[in-house]
This record gives structure tokens, C-alpha cells and sequence, in this order.
């Protein structure tokens, strides 16, 4: 309804370095410290660990003090060092998962893009199937075929995110390649491989970095689902889950034991939202607008 | 002498659809006659303008570039295709990549058609800059940070910058002010002269074509009605769909 | 007798910059005003003002009074009974202003059935009378049909008939034109002008194009930048031009029509 120059002509001023100067958002801020905080836990535990991993000599259920931050679990191991490897785990699974639906969910997605008539018919509704398959089920069925480890949780959970990926990536690139710039592109005689990897994954990656941030986050919890559940990495490899679900018993008796890995949990996962939030607020399409 | 794009009998019919988009199109594009393609929506304007520029192959009859078919498989002979003929296009907001800079979005032409590298494209992509009226420092600027008519600018740059002998323009001033309009007339007009560029326009604006157009071409529903030297055409209308164009122009009072 | 009197009509946006400067103008009961300007001289958002339509964000500080109601600063309810019963709005882009996914009939019906209280077969004539005035052909077919089903001078056609379905004493049509093929715009031009003079609606036309606003208006206000250049009739704006951009407006404008003169030997 508002012509697309009047339009232009109210937008802020713009910033003499070609970039649109970004008012810094407040939730990208507050995000990065949370996600960050846990990020540093996993990255230390790497190298350093307070106990070792399969230490039982603390005692059991013991409260926080005495040589153990926040105590012990039902068979002694010191809580704090589960907790940080816990938070490994979790950003591995993070990381893992979105790596692969985002190779495999932009590959698909570019190629759907491309495809026409049948082919594209049959491509989404392929990837609608996908996505309405219980990532858990999917799990049990990976399961199944390999044993139940870290990597399986992390492959199932990437699969099934692929296909939410491969449609955004899709109806992204389809709007793109509407554009004149791209026939302006064919036009200068670069060729198809180039158009894409030069025009269209630059235009279509703010968007994307969005969805796979909010991804992350999601995955973080589908691993902590799946461990829970005992479909994920064995002890004694301590994911936030499989402690969420060996606490469950003695909730009552001594908290720490649920609280310390629940609460990280929801530190990381808001903290991975908030910079998702955070980083749609900034990255503004430049000039995004069409003249219909 | 042989046109330098021409297309003989041309029939295109989209996927899927019951009727041709356009049917029996013979139009011959000779250097240094400018042409223009006059019609309204539906007209078949932007199929023409997709065949000429080897973006579509036709249904029936063919386009020859320089008396040969174009082959768009023929590697080389679409390389020489594309550095001979170059489009600018309507939409000013939509024909600049927002996430390049100016001095690439000028210089791809230059760099996909392998004539020159980064470093050797620059001295080219600042001329061209300059010769359509824009500042050097443009090329470190993104798109969004000009106006519609300096974007217009930019995608002439663009279109001129590997010297085509043939350029298409589709409403390349539709989207802009009268004032803005009439400038960049005049570059076209200006650089048809300096370059010896021949203009292939796609208007409904027809005092845009009388402009600058020799030769003229009236389309209705996929036919050309009417085609001739424009002064004729416009002059003296022989098809009564050619006089209704004229006689809609809203005139000044005098 | 003034219906709709602007005074110091001025816009901003929320950082502060001035989108419209101090404008002011008025327009009688059945006169027609142009509003000329190019991308950027707030004449679209001044259109916006005047029914209190401007994008949030945006601020209007001054008066605008139309048919006796202040509208800059009134609230949203005070606004709704104002727009369409006094003054209506025909966009550029025909495309956008008319609903998707409702069926033509439909949308003319809705303001006929709020303004009118017509029902059932009194509303269903109504509608059908609309379409007739706006001279659509076929009415049972449009008023089934979707947006997307018929030709963007229809869809024109049928945003002037929901504007004029109240009656409104002013009619705002802002680029009315600008998107559609010359063939259609003339007949367009033509049809508003015969439907604004039959019912003497006061009408305020913008455009960018001098020619266009000739056509159908008798006094036009230049503006450049958010700010009044000139004033003046349409015959006195182009004969004899004051200010310096109208004078580059009209000698623009003269330029392009000569080149068809010159092919078209008149």
C-alpha cells in the first residue's frame, strides 16, 4: 500500500560504511553471555575436570561442601564434574546436529529449489514426511541398526532437523532466484554453480543462521530427551538427561542432583534462543523490499 | 547486412499452458537501429525479451545471433552472445545484488565472461562508473545506499561495462520520476552514440521509445500488428491497436 | 465550503527526521486537487495523514480537519467513522489493495452493508449496481471471481468502487494509475473523471505525472521534499511555471512528449 520510494525515503540514515549501522540488540547480548558461560564449561572440560570421570569416592547423595561444589549422585561420583561434562556433551550434540542438517538441509534445499513439476513435487512432499517423523522414533530405529552412543542421538536428531532446514532453504532460494539479479547474473554469463555460491547462499544465510541457531537449541534437547530416555550416550558419559533421569528418584531427598543439570539446561537453551532472537534483530535484509 | 539478432517465425508456449505466448514473431535487429517493442501486459513483451536474450528457447521457428541459430549449449558461442548483448532491467530494487558491492555487481560481467581478473577489472568498472555520472567511490558502496535512479546508473554500468554491441532494456525508466527519466534518456541516447550501441527497448512508454528508438515494433496478445521505422509507425498508424496506444497518451495542455 | 482544511501538516519519523514540512492546503465541497512530486516529496504519506493511516513509527503534529473532524491526534474509533463516509482511498497498487482470498462481491459488499445496512437482495442489487458504475463488464462474473482472477484495471476498477460504495465527499486516489497500461489508464482517467463530477465529490489526485494530473484535476500543488514548492492552477503550473522544479518538472515532461510529437507529426 505505501509505494516502495516513499518507503526509501522515511528509512534511517544510513551508515557511511555501506553496512546498515545496527542498533547493538540487548538479547543478542544477554544470549551470548548465557550460551557463552556454558560454552566455557564444555571447552575447560576439555583439559581440566575436578575428579575423574568414574571417581566413586565421594560418598553417596552427599550435599554441596566438603571437596564437592554441589555433591554427589546416588553412586558417589561428584556431580560438578558430571555437570561439566554434561555440558560438553550438550554442545557437542549442539554443534553435531546442526552441522549435519545444515549441510544436508541446504544441499536438499538448493536442489528442491531448482527442481520443477514432479520432481519438486515429490521432493516436498518428501521432505513434509520427513518432518512430521518423530525424531524419537527415528532414534529408536538408528538405534537399533548401530548401538546407542552419542553419535546415534546426534545423527537421528540432525536427520530429522535436515528436513526443516531443506524446506526453509527451499522457499528461501525460490524467492531469490526470482529476482532480476540473478537473470542479471545468467545474464553476465556466471554460471549456475557460481550463481548460487556467489548470489544466492550470501541472500539467503541471514535468515538460515536464524533457524539454526533456534536448531541448536532444540537439538540440545532432543539429546537430553533421548538420553533421559536412555537412547543416548551410555555412562559413563554424563549428558544432562541421563542425570536428569538417574535424580529422578531421589528428587526429594537431595535436589542438586536434578537441579544443577535441569537448570544448565535451560540456561543454554534460552541463552541459544536469545541469541537467535538477537541476531534476526540485527541482521535487517538490506533492502528486502519488492516492488509488486 | 546480416542482423545482428533476429528471430524468424518464433513461437514460444510455456509449460503447461493451453496457447502460445507469442506466435509467428520475424524481427530482425540491425546495428545501429535502434528498436523498441511497444505493447501492453500480455503483450508477450518479457517472452520476447527472454528469447532474445537466450534465457528461453522457442517452441517453434528460431533466434539467430550474427546469422547463426543460437545453441545455448554452444559454450562459445553463447560467451560471445553474452559479451555482445546485455540487458538493463525494470526494477531498480531487484537487478543489484543488496549483499555486493557496486564495484562487484559492475565488474561480473567482466570476471564471468573471463576477459578480465579482480585487479584488471577495476580501472574498466571506474570508467564505466563515471561514464553513467556516478562518483568512484561507488564501488566500495552497497546498492541500498543509492536511489532508484542512481541504481538504474549502476545497472547500466553494469550492462556496458564488457562494450556489448546490443542492449535490452526492459522499462529500463518506468519505475522512475519523470526528471530522472529524461536523464537517463539521455545517457542511453549519449552512449548509443559514443559505444555505437544498439538499443533493443521494451516500453509502453512510447515517448521513451520515440526517443530513441529508429525502428519500432507493435505487439498485441503474442502477434506483432505492426513494425516499421517509427516515425512511420507512430507517425502514420496503420493497425487501429497502434492508433488506441497513441491517441492514450495523456498530453500536457498545450 | 471548505471540506477538508490542512494547516502546518507536518511528519516525522521516529528518529526525527521531517518527512513532510509545515504543509498546508485546502479543498472545497466538489473541487479537485493534484498533488505533484517525485519519489521522496512526502506526497504519499501526506495522502496517508489525512485518514490517519500513517505507518507506526511515524508521527503527524499540525491540523487536518476533514469534513469537521480533527484527525491528527484522533483516536482509532473517531478515525473509522471518518474514512469511508467522508473521505476514501484508491491506492497504486491494485494488486495489494484489494483481500486475497475474498471474493470480489464480497469486499464491495462489506462497506455497502456497515455504511448502508443493506441485507440479503437489497445488498446483493447494490453491489451489482457498483460494479455497473464503475463499468466492469459481466458483474455476476467479477463479483464471484477472486482478485487474482481478473486483469489489474478491473481490480483499479473495483478499489474505486469499495472507495465510492459510502458516498464519501472526497475521494483521495494516490498513483491511481501509475500501474496500469496506457490504454487502461486512459479509461480510467475517464471513468473518474465522469463518476467524480456526476456525484461532485471533492477529489485530491497524486501523481508524479504532469500529464496525468492535467487530465483531471483543475488546481495542483507541487511538492518537493516534504515541502509546498508552488501552487497554482494546472493551466498557470504549465504555461507559466514560478518556481524553479516546477519549471524542470514541466520542461521534463514537455521533452519526453516532443520526441512523439517530432516521430508523430500531430
Amino acid at each position: 500500500m505505501i509505494p516502495a520510494d516513499t518507503l526509501e525515503a522515511a528509512r534511517p540514515e544510513v551508515a557511511p560504511q555501506g553496512v546498515r549501522r545496527s542498533r547493538v540488540s540487548v538479547t543478542l547480548v544477554v544470549g551470548s553471555v548465557l550460551a557463552g558461560l556454558i560454552a566455557l564449561l564444555a571447552v575447560v572440560s576439555l583439559f581440566w575436570l575436578p575428579y575423574p570421570a568414574d571417581d566413586t569416592s565421594g560418598g553417596r547423595l552427599a550435599g554441596p561442601g566438603g571437596g564437592h561444589l554441589l555433591g554427589t549422585d546416588k553412586l558417589g561420583r561428584d556431580l560438578f564434574t558430571q555437570v561439566m561434562t554434561g555440558s560438553r556433551i550438550a554442545v557437542e550434540a549442539g554443534l553435531g546436529a546442526v552441522l549435519i542438517a545444515a549441510t544436508l538441509g541446504i544441499v536438499l534445499g538448493v536442489l528442491a529449489a531448482f527442481a520443477q513439476g514432479w520432481l519438486d513435487d515429490t521432493l516436498s512432499a518428501f521432505l513434509d514426511i520427513l518432518i512430521a517423523f518423530p525424531t524419537l522414533l527415528l532414534a529408536m530405529l538408528i538405534v537399533a541398526a548401530r548401538s546407542a552412543t552419542l553419535g546415534s542421538a546426534v545423527l537421528a536428531i540432525g536427520l530429522a532437523q535436515s528436513a526443516v532446514v531443506a524446506r526453509l532453504a527451499r522457499i528461501l532460494v525460490k524467492r531469490v532466484l526470482t529476482q532480476d539479479y540473478i537473470t542479471a547474473a545468467r545474464i553476465s554469463g556466471t554460471s549456475w554453480p557460481r550463481i548460487v555460491l556467489g548470489h544466492v547462499l550470501p541472500n539467503i544465510w541471514p535468515t538460515l543462521v536464524v533457524n539454526l541457531a533456534l536448531q541448536f537449541g532444540l537439538a540440545v534437547l532432543a539429546e537430553a530427551g533421548l538420553s533421559y530416555l536412555g537412547l543416548g550416550a551410555p555412562p559413563p558419559n554424563a549428558s544432562w538427561g541421563r542425570m536428569l533421569q538417574e535424580a529422578q528418584a531421589t528428587f526429594t531427598t537431595a535436589p542438586a542432583g536434578a537441579l544443577a543439570p535441569g537448570i544448565l539446561l535451560v540456561l543454554l537453551v534460552v541463552g541459544v534462543n536469545l541469541v537467535a532472537d538477537g541476531l534476526r534483530d540485527t541482521l535487517d535484509p538490506a533492502t528486502g523490499r519488492r516492488r509488486s | 547486412m546480416t542482423p545482428v539478432l533476429e528471430l524468424r517465425d518464433v513461437a514460444l508456449r510455456h509449460r503447461g499452458s493451453a496457447v502460445d505466448a507469442v506466435k509467428d514473431i520475424s524481427l530482425a535487429v540491425e546495428a545501429g537501429h535502434s528498436l523498441a517493442l511497444v505493447g501492453e501486459s500480455g503483450a508477450g513483451k518479457t517472452t520476447l525479451l527472454r528469447l532474445l536474450l537466450g534465457l528461453a528457447r522457442p517452441t517453434a521457428g528460431t533466434v539467430r545471433f550474427d546469422g547463426a541459430e543460437l545453441s545455448l549449449r554452444d559454450r562459445e558461442q553463447m560467451r560471445r552472445f553474452r559479451r555482445s548483448v546485455q540487458c538493463v532491467f525494470q526494477d531498480p530494487y531487484s537487478s543489484l545484488d543488496p549483499r555486493r558491492r557496486v564495484g562487484a555487481v559492475v565488474a561480473e560481467p567482466l570476471r564471468s565472461l573471463g576477459i578480465d581478473t579482480r585487479s584488471s577489472a577495476v580501472p574498466k568498472v571506474a570508467a564505466a562508473l563515471d561514464r553513467v555520472g556516478l562518483p568512484a567511490d561507488a564501488m566500495d558502496r552497497y546498492p541500498h545506499e543509492f536511489s532508484g535512479g542512481q541504481r538504474q546508473r549502476i545497472a547500466i554500468a553494469r550492462a556496458t561495462v564488457c562494450r556489448p554491441r546490443v542492449l535490452l532494456a526492459d522499462e529500463p525508466v518506468s519505475a522512475l520520476d519523470v526528471t530522472t527519466r529524461v536523464k537517463v534518456v539521455d545517457l542511453l541516447a549519449e552512449l548509443k552514440q559514443e559505444q555505437g550501441l544498439t538499443l533493443v527497448m521494451v516500453s509502453h512508454d512510447l515517448s521513451v521509445v520515440a526517443s530513441l528508438c529508429e525502428r519500432t515494433a507493435v505487439l498485441e496478445h503474442g502477434h506483432v500488428v505492426e513494425q516499421g521505422d517509427t516515425a512511420q509507425v507512430l507517425g502514420h498508424p496503420a493497425h487501429p491497436y497502434t492508433r488506441r496506444l497513441i491517441d492514450s497518451v495523456p498530453r500536457l495542455p498545450a | 465550503m471548505t471540506f477538508l482544511d490542512v494547516r502546518g501538516l507536518t511528519v516525522r519519523t521516529a528518529e526525527g527526521r521531517v518527512l513532510v514540512d509545515d504543509l498546508s492546503f485546502t479543498v472545497s465541497g466538489g473541487e479537485r486537487l493534484g498533488l505533484i512530486g517525485e519519489s521522496g516529496s512526502g506526497k504519499s504519506l501526506t495522502t496517508l495523514a489525512l485518514l490517519g493511516l500513517l505507518p507506526s513509527g511515524m508521527t503527524a503534529t499540525g491540523s487536518v480537519e476533514l469534513a469537521g473532524t480533527q484527525i491528527v491526534g484522533a483516536t482509532e474509533r473517531a478515525l473509522t467513522s471518518v474514512r469511508g463516509r467522508d473521505a476514501a482511498v484508491v491506492f497504486q497498487e491494485p494488486l495489494t489493495a484489494l483481500d486475497p482470498l475474498m471474493r470480489v462481491g464480497r469486499q464491495i459488499a462489506e462497506p455497502l452493508a456497515r455504511r448502508r445496512g443493506l441485507r440479503g437482495a437489497a445488498l446483493r442489487d447494490a453491489v451489482g449496481d457498483m460494479l455497473a458504475q464503475v463499468r466492469l463488464p459481466e458483474p455476476e462474473r467479477v463479483s464471484r471471481a477472486f482478485p487474482h482472477e481478473i486483469s489489474g484495471g478491473q481490480r483499479q476498477r473495483v478499489a474505486l468502487a469499495m472507495a465510492l460504495a459510502c458516498d464519501p465527499g472526497l475521494l483521495i486516489a494516490d498513483e491511481p494509475t501509475t500501474a496500469l497500461d496506457v490504454s487502461v489508464q486512459a479509461e480510467m482517467l475517464d471513468l473518474l473523471d465522469t463518476l467524480v463530477r456526476e456525484r461532485g465529490m471533492a477529489v485530491i489526485f497524486v501523481s508524479h505525472d504532469l500529464a496525468v494530473v492535467a487530465r483531471v484535476t483543475d488546481r495542483a500543488l507541487v511538492m518537493k521534499d516534504g515541502r509546498a514548492v508552488e501552487t497554482g492552477t494546472v493551466h498557470d503550473l504549465v504555461r507559466s511555471p514560478r518556481a524553479e522544479y516546477t519549471k524542470s518538472l514541466v520542461a521534463g515532461a514537455r521533452r519526453l512528449e516532443a520526441a512523439l510529437d517530432l516521430r508523430s507529426p500531430r
